[in-house]
């Protein structure tokens, strides 16, 4: 399936899709040696977003974040491609520098994408290839 | 997005991989906040100067940059003196990883001044498009000069910084510049100095929040005044902008409509309350950093007398050079004038107890950054405490 959106940062990834329902801080909420999600009480605790395609609402948190996502793309532990509702200035930043492809804005709601779907980001066109079927949420 | 040909070109890679990734970063930033276009910037201000903020990872990202500035660009204050960090007491490892941080902008061509008041060291005017970063100077910028930029994050002004270019939203659009609140003071200012504008704005920073107040009665302003009132309320509020009827440049051009918005009144009580007699154990003025008439004023006090607790003096190395001689005076009495650093940023202030400030800003932030208590006193008071 083809879900439009907007392109933020360039580039072109695949990866089986993590969605985040809750927005993710980059500093202190994961961990930037492993790629794990540290922050307490947060529904992705615990689980590794290295290689993934992380879909999560939007970045929230300290600025610094954005360095954070560029030492996980540096270690080999930052996600393939980042798919937000709406882009803010710390995970787009973030992107960038990392040279993550991220896409915000899509066609289909975060809530509708299944986990564990393999899915192709294109950061230069902001779009998505989704293999898989739609959630009923 | 509106992009012209240069841009394209920058975008297709042919200046190199850094000013690419910049442009690209610029042009995300722009569809972030909602930019139909890019506006060329007359100088950039870049935070992100401090080690301690950002690490060993910021640190990495600057080194892998290869690009020149091709606007003037400063920094942000850092941790510490650049030169004199032995005399303040600065811990070497720390000195040597802020060592690092200032020569990897040294080396995208960021002039190495550490500074809030840029506008001391390079003209800056009217309608001037800028990429600033830190808050006071930001304030000031916008309000005091007239001049319009936005609050850059650290990797967005190095980029404007980088390219010559910031995305046009927010504060450089004249329609998003329009008092949303009014500030009635009530006062008589006319014995105030720049601590009773300080404290004005943190009070008031406070109240106002993010909107952009419209003061009067304040006819006792000077820019260094207003420089120590909107550095406060960029400290308890989000303040980027403010007016003030017949002085600020857009305020005295008179063409502001302000029926129907909410106003709030500040009586001389809500400002003289936040001046106690408490004890303290050093005094630091100069946040933001001290023009050459406040260092002026600092010598004339201190003259003849002798410091009985640490005094520090912080502005920026171009004001400190060009007034050598003020600079030497204000040293005959022990207290220490140092660059490139303030109270609040820099760790050796979390030695003492309590500290003595002459700032709104200062007294808002040093309980926090240096785990101290602020009492806040006129450039008078503190030099009688420091002597006393």
């Amino acid at each position: 399936m083809h879900i439009s959106g907007r392109g933020i940062s360039r580039g072109k990834a695949k990866g089986k899709l993590l969605v985040s329902p809750a927005p993710i801080s980059f500093l202190s909420g994961v961990d930037p040696k492993t790629g794990v999600i540290v922050e307490k009480g947060h529904p992705l605790q615990g689980t590794s977003i290295t290689g993934t395609v992380l879909a999560f609402p939007y970045g929230k948190g300290s600025t610094v974040g954005s360095y954070v996502l560029y030492a996980l793309s540096r270690n080999g532990h930052a996600p393939a491609a980042i798919v937000n509702t709406e882009a803010e200035a710390i995970i787009a930043t973030g992107a960038i520098i990392g040279g993550i492809p991220m896409i915000d804005r899509t066609s289909v709601p975060l809530i509708k994408l299944k986990e564990g779907v393999s899915v192709t980001v294109d950061g230069d066109t902001g779009t998505m290839e989704y293999d898989g079927e739609l959630s009923e949420a | 997005m509106q992009l012209d040909r240069d841009d394209e070109r920058i975008l297709a890679g042919e200046q190199g991989e850094t000013k690419q990734k910049m442009l690209e970063l610029i042009v995300a930033l722009g569809k972030v906040f909602g930019a139909e276009r890019l506006v060329p910037i007359k100088s950039a201000q870049v935070s992100g100067a401090s080690y301690k903020t950002i690490g060993e990872y910021g640190l990495q990202w600057l080194t892998s940059l290869d690009a020149k500035a091709i606007v003037p660009a400063v920094l942000n204050p850092i941790g510490m003196p650049r030169e004199r960090w032995e005399e303040m007491g600065v811990d070497p490892d720390f000195a040597a990883k802020q060592q690092a941080v200032v020569a990897a902008y040294e080396r995208l061509g960021i002039a190495l001044e550490c500074t809030c008041t840029p506008y001391y060291l390079r003209e800056t005017s009217f309608g001037d498009h800028l990429a600033w970063s830190e808050s006071s100077a930001v304030s000031y910028a916008n309000s005091v000069i007239g001049a319009r930029t936005n609050r850059e994050g650290g990797p967005g002004a190095l980029a404007a910084a980088l390219v010559g270019k910031t995305p046009c939203y927010g504060l450089h659009l004249e329609e998003k510049r329009k008092p949303q609140v009014i500030v009635r003071v009530e006062a008589d200012t006319r014995n105030w100095d720049i601590s009773h504008y300080g404290a004005l704005g943190y009070h008031a920073g406070k109240l106002v929040g993010n909107r952009i107040p419209f003061f009067s009665g304040l006819e006792s302003a000077t820019p260094e005044r207003l420089k120590g009132l909107g550095a406060a309320m960029a400290a308890t509020g989000a303040v980027a902008l403010y007016h003030v009827e017949g002085v600020t440049p857009e305020a005295a051009q008179g063409l502001f409509e302000l029926s129907g918005l909410e106003v709030i009144n500040v009586e001389t009580g809500d400002v003289e309350r936040l001046f106690k007699e408490i004890p303290v154990d050093a005094v630091a003025v100069g946040c933001p950093h001290c023009s050459p008439l406040e260092l002026g004023e600092i010598a004339g006090l201190l003259k003849g007398k002798v410091v009985t607790m640490p005094f520090y003096v912080f502005a920026s190395q171009g004001v400190i050079d060009r007034n050598q001689k003020t600079v030497d005076q204000i040293e005959k009495s022990g207290a220490r004038v140092f660059a490139d650093t303030c109270m609040v940023v820099s760790p050796v202030m979390e030695q003492y107890e309590a500290i003595m400030v002459n700032s709104g800003k200062a007294l808002a932030y040093v309980p926090d950054m240096c785990a101290a208590v602020a009492r806040i006193g006129t450039i008078a008071e503190c030099v009688k405490v420091a002597t006393e």
